[in-house]
């Protein structure tokens, strides 16, 4: 079945649909263009796929174009985005010139016309250089955090970063300095997407068992790739300091070890920690596990989400939309998810985790509550409907500079 | 009995936002403090609202940025509780209410110089944001209590948001606008007065809205001799 605007009307409800669709009504038969370099795979391809086809639903003329590009554009391109978070990478000069290279090729063959462009993160940035040809406004959308790149790096992308209209990033400390305007719009979850639709009781029942996960004991889970920065090694030795005042079992569920050699690294040290404890279960789940991932946030008692470093941590979103209680590290976008003692509960240390695991689980009322507030917190805030409202308002200010635009 | 048209009839509108970073982020209350005195209202308005509206589910306590970052981040739980207590309802103006929060500050800090030197974590600083508000009209327009009621329970939370607070401090029109319109173009004083006396800030907007629907309500029904006036003598002791 197709999702239009109305499959969401049961879960935000009517009015905010109809809002939505009055701020469209001033943007009717607007060219919107979205540019990014994949069209599966990621977070960003993820919400296009949802986004174009609900603009035009709405009227106005929208479209999304993918740019091509070799195998070693990806890998400048790669590098570019592990350098921008701070991890170092040596660039040449002909990194940067197939970089352009790609890029003009694909202001050749892609049709760039339209009022507004938005283009998605670093690969495509430098297809500004066609501005003054195309016209329209033109936005970078960066869904990465920039706050510590690399500096030569930001030099670069600055050359063409400066040239845009605005920027959009996914949180304030995300951004960095710059002469345009930066707008901010945090991600969305899709609470139609198999991750997080509703599940019957049944179906937990049958994937958890399928898993192989008693429920014997309250579950405190984490659901993570197998990566050093998301400290599974912290999460058991919380789990542990909690368990000695109350009984429960450990979930740490994830992907990532088995094409990356790091995670394995990390996954066998997990292993290790865990040792033979019967209440520690390590789950490996393959690409695609939505289902499992789901049933397993929705079976939890705790969900943890202990990062060292974190991007906006969008999984924040995810089990709080599941109505549990959440424990997660003060970093990256989670306080904006998380209001501490209101949407769940914010953590910087081990024994900090451990303290709130306990308070959740001691005192199921005030868990239940704050898992109410947080599934709330992302119904008004960090839902699909929220970010494609927030697309048509960027719209109206990309032709208003004041602060308060009356239509 | 037909309800009495008003003068004028009330058009709903409704308010929505985007924010936009201002590159300024404070660390210290000495550094929250300089930049509370230099940014734009709608940085303010954006930071004593926001959480109102993102998290209008919640009751009773909807604390400003400022106080939960004070009590949250740096743990100064008596300056957090001097900010949150500010009665934002008392205040006129956006102005008024930076030149509150700036007066509680500075005199938390000099009764308390230590706690100037209380600094956030790079990752836990105060990023001072501005509101963009994008207000424009709904379909709803109407000229007597039936249908203001009726339009009421139809429109957005937002649209109450807009009506309630954004008109009456940041646009500084002085009362809400349901007040104005039932007192201007309705001629019901009465009602004006007990709409304009919620404390919003004390409410969830659902509660907000019910509240005002009872008291539409009750008064349609008392205009439309469905009910007795409580300020006209019935024929019941």
């Amino acid at each position: 079945m197709s999702v239009t605007l109305d499959s969401y009307e049961p879960i935000v409800g009517r009015q905010v649909l109809d809002e939505i669709r009055f701020l469209a009504e001033h943007l009717k038969g607007r060219r919107v263009l979205h540019v990014n370099s994949t069209a599966v795979g990621g977070g960003v391809a993820e919400i296009l796929n949802r986004m174009v086809p609900l603009l035009n639903e709405l009227g106005l003329k929208s479209r999304w174009e993918v740019i091509k590009g070799g195998e070693a554009f990806f890998q400048v391109t790669k590098r570019f985005h592990n350098a921008l978070h701070g991890r170092a990478a040596e660039f040449s000069r002909q990194d940067f010139r197939l970089f352009l290279e790609t890029n003009a090729q694909n202001a050749r063959t892609l049709s760039l016309e339209a009022e507004a462009l938005f283009i998605h993160d670093p690969q495509p940035a430098a297809l500004v250089l066609e501005k003054p040809r195309q016209g329209g406004r033109w936005v970078w959308r960066c869904h990465v955090d920039v706050s510590d790149p690399q500096a030569d790096l930001w030099r670069f992308l600055r050359r063409y970063i400066d040239r845009y209209d605005a920027a959009i990033f996914s949180a304030p400390q995300f951004a960095k300095p710059l002469p345009i305007r930066q707008l901010l719009i945090a991600p969305s979850i899709d609470p139609l997407a198999k991750k997080n639709e509703d599940l019957s009781e049944e179906t937990i029942r049958e994937v958890l068992h399928r898993l192989g996960v008693p429920r014997d004991k309250p579950l405190v889970t984490q659901i993570s790739r197998f990566d050093a920065l998301k400290d599974p090694l912290g999460v058991i030795e919380a789990f542990r300091l909690a368990k000695r005042t109350v009984d429960c079992r450990l979930i740490l569920a994830g992907g990532g070890a088995s094409d990356d050699p790091e995670g394995s690294q990390v996954l066998a040290e997990v292993r290790e920690k865990a040792g033979k404890d019967p209440d520690i279960l390590v789950l490996e789940l393959p690409p695609g596990s939505d289902l499992e991932i789901n049933a397993l946030q929705r079976a939890s008692a705790v969900i943890v989400q202990k990062s060292i470093r974190e991007g906006f941590g969008l999984t924040v979103s995810e089990a709080l939309w599941k109505g549990r209680p959440v424990v997660a590290s003060a970093v990256g976008g989670i306080p904006l998810q998380i209001a501490h003692k209101y949407s769940g509960l914010l953590s910087r240390s081990i024994d900090g985790a451990a303290l709130c695991i306990k308070q959740l689980l001691n005192n199921p009322a005030y868990a239940k509550r704050l898992g109410e507030n947080g599934r709330e917190h992302v119904r008004h805030n960090f839902l699909l409907t929220r970010h494609l409202k927030e697309y048509l308002l960027v719209l109206i200010a990309l032709e208003h500079p004041e602060d308060v635009i009356p239509l | 009995m037909a309800l009495p048209q008003a003068r004028e009839p009330f058009q709903f509108c409704t308010r929505l936002s985007l924010q936009e970073a201002t590159g300024l982020a404070a660390r210290t209350i000495p550094q929250l403090l300089k930049y509370l005195r230099a940014v734009p209202g709608s940085v303010i308005y954006h930071h004593t609202h926001r959480f109102l509206q993102e998290h209008q589910y919640l009751t009773p306590e909807p604390p400003n940025d400022f106080a939960y970052w004070v009590t949250e981040v740096l743990g100064e739980k008596a300056l957090g509780e001097q900010l949150n207590s500010i009665d934002t309802v008392q205040l006129s103006s956006i102005r008024a209410l930076r030149e509150r929060l700036a007066q509680t500050l500075e005199l938390y800090l000099k009764a308390h110089p230590p706690t100037g030197l209380r600094r956030a974590r790079p990752e836990e600083a105060f990023h001072f944001i501005r509101t963009i508000s994008v207000i424009f009209p709904t379909p709803y327009r109407v000229s007597d209590l039936n249908g203001f009621a009726q339009a009421l329970e139809a429109v957005s939370i937002n649209s109450l948001y807009y009506h309630i607070f954004e008109s009456r401090l940041r646009l500084e029109r002085g009362k809400n606008d349901f007040s104005f319109w039932l007192e201007e173009a309705c001629a019901e004083a009465r009602l004006a007065r007990a709409v304009a006396s919620l404390d919003p800030y004390s409410h969830t907007m659902e509660e907000l809205r019910q509240t005002i629907l009872r008291l539409v309500r009750q008064r349609a029904a008392e205009l439309e001799g469905r009910c007795p006036s409580p300020s006209t003598p019935t024929n019941r002791s």
